[in-house]
């Protein structure tokens, strides 16, 4: 442990930060063009060309509003909830590489924060952590909206991560590591020459799911129950104001980048990309445009889909989400098997074809459930 | 069995909202951009002049009576050749509406006899001040034209003895 370690762990847990931070504040006014553009507006452009101050305006209202604590809440922990929603969704992005490592002025240079052999566990735990920012937050509101809201969170956030989860199993068996860095390298270069080995040509329907499971991670749309408005008013957060407000919506977005940046890294080859081995500084560059596009992504589906009734999105992750992430880990495993034990790398094309194939059955069954009359009753 | 449609349409959903995005946008960048006015919307009250420069308003206050909100006042004094407002015997020396009040109906301009009050134009009615809501004779009345010349005017006697004109149909 030398003094010059020590410093580029600050400097780069420093920098990281800030760039979640600037992220954060550019990502509102990201997803408000975004879905300015689809509704046939121009969105914020008041503040500075392009509405470019636009999140330095919002800061600085928030900061300046007043606070407003009620009367019977729990003033401890009313405090403390914003915080707790904030912290994970910064520290979960710490294990992402963004870049290979490489030699600058004759220093070795990691571009991540940390390197743990567990990295996937990590992240699902800092995930789980990040649920009871918000599930306490509802309840030490001491208000029924605040409360059902983090109640339906708490409940969504568990149930969905189960499926999170067993995607990203796949991912691990076929990358071989917990690793994310492992994770990674198992995703450079191509097949045939011109198919990158990324995860999402070999797993696409555990691709599927993690963006299905991760838009309910996150409490975005069409998932958004604990913010429904029209039954909730702002859910768990229907109490806060000013700058604790502004954490929670912190978290939020922050969450947003950080599960970006996991799906970018596990499914999408993270920072791999052409000419990354000869140049690295477009390691971060692609990995940024992947974050970016994910990020698009969501902010498309929440122009696009409205929002699913609460017993429908349980009823479609514990029956159809779990089972599947299920027969996908056990195809993922199979397809191993079969090219380990054949010792031919092209049998691992059975997995996305029996994925495929466990998917339309899937997507057969929801339909007919939907169809049949006294389901669609209710 | 209904495997692929479900898939595709979803995907049709997203399609829509992608090909908006390269839609022209309909916004109206206000303050610097005004859309026009309908012709026959009912914005700020304007009292309007003569050729001349004399005031259509005879000061009969049959708008004050017609306004269902009761926002007009009106006060009349009476028209000397040496000093004369409007046509007729009378003027109206104190004209005011409470924009507060006022609901924008357009019953005014149906009651006056003279067509002395309409309804125009101007929408931006903000002021910070409740005093500052209600709008006096001054402010509502239109400016003279090149032509014309500011009341009162001194004028020779025996010309305008008729308060109320001989009138068209309304016109719009």
């Amino acid at each position: 442990m030398n003094f010059l370690l020590v410093l580029e762990w600050l400097i780069k847990g420093f920098v990281w930060a800030l760039v979640l931070l600037g992220g954060f504040a550019y990502l509102t006014l990201y997803e408000r063009k975004a879905l300015a553009r689809i509704q046939s507006r121009v969105g914020p452009n008041r503040a500075g060309p392009w509405g470019i101050l636009q999140p330095i305006a919002d800061a600085v209202k928030l900061i300046f509003k007043e606070e407003l604590t009620p009367a019977k809440a729990d003033k401890l922990i009313f405090t403390l909830a914003p915080v707790i929603a904030v912290v994970p969704a910064v520290v979960i992005t710490s294990v992402v590489p963004w870049g290979p490592s490489f030699n600058i002025f004759g220093y070795h240079l990691n571009l991540y924060i940390a390197d743990i052999n567990v990295g996937v566990l990590y992240i699902m735990s800092i995930a789980s952590i990040a649920v009871y920012g918000i599930v306490l937050a509802g309840w030490s509101s001491n208000n029924k909206y605040a409360m059902m809201g983090g109640l339906r969170s708490s409940a969504q956030m568990i149930s969905y991560e189960i499926a999170l989860g067993l995607s990203f199993v796949s991912a691990i068996l076929l990358a071989g590591s917990m690793r994310m860095l492992d994770i990674v390298t198992a995703q450079g270069g191509y097949w045939f020459h011109f198919i990158p080995k990324w995860f999402v040509v070999l797993q696409p329907v555990g691709t599927a799911i993690f963006l299905i499971a991760t838009l309910a991670e996150v409490n975005r749309a069409p998932f958004d129950m604990p913010e429904a408005e029209q039954e909730l008013t702002a859910g768990y957060h229907t109490e806060y104001s000013g700058m604790k407000f502004a954490l929670l919506f912190m978290a939020e977005y922050t969450k947003m980048i950080a599960i970006s940046a996991i799906g970018a890294t596990i499914f999408f080859g993270g920072y791999n990309g052409p000419f990354v081995d000869r140049f690295p500084w477009l390691g971060p560059v692609y990995i940024f445009i992947k974050i970016i596009l994910l990020l698009f992504g969501m902010i498309w589906v929440r122009a696009t889909f409205p929002r699913i009734r609460y017993d429908r999105l349980m009823a479609f992750g514990w029956k159809v989400l779990l089972p599947l992430s299920l027969a996908l880990v056990f195809i993922t495993a199979v397809g191993i098997i079969l090219a380990q034990h054949f010792e031919n790398s092209r049998l691992l094309v059975v997995i996305p074809l029996a994925s495929l194939l466990v998917a339309g059955v899937a997507v057969a069954l929801i339909d007919r459930t939907l169809r049949r009359k006294d389901y669609a009753r209710r | 069995m209904r495997v692929v449609e479900p898939v595709v349409e979803l995907a049709r959903g997203l399609w829509t909202t992608l090909r908006m995005m390269f839609d022209k946008p309909v916004t109206i960048q206000y303050p610097e951009q005004k859309k026009p006015v309908k012709a026959r919307f009912r914005g700020r009250h304007v009292l309007k002049r003569y050729e001349n420069g004399l005031e259509k308003c005879i000061g009969c206050a049959l708008c004050a009576a017609a306004c269902p909100a009761d926002a007009i006042f009106v006060e009349s004094s009476e028209n000397t050749d040496e000093q004369r407002y409007s046509p007729g015997e009378r003027y109206a020396s104190t004209y005011e509406i409470n924009m507060l009040r006022c609901i924008f109906c357009g019953f005014c301009e149906d009651a006056c006899p003279t067509e002395a009050i309409v309804l125009g134009d101007q929408y931006e009615l903000s002021f910070t001040d409740r005093r500052q809501s209600i709008y006096p004779k001054d402010m509502l009345i239109e400016p003279v034209t090149t032509n014309g010349s500011p009341t009162p005017q001194k004028t020779e006697p025996g010309k305008f003895t008729r308060s109320v004109p001989e009138m068209k149909d309304p016109q719009d």
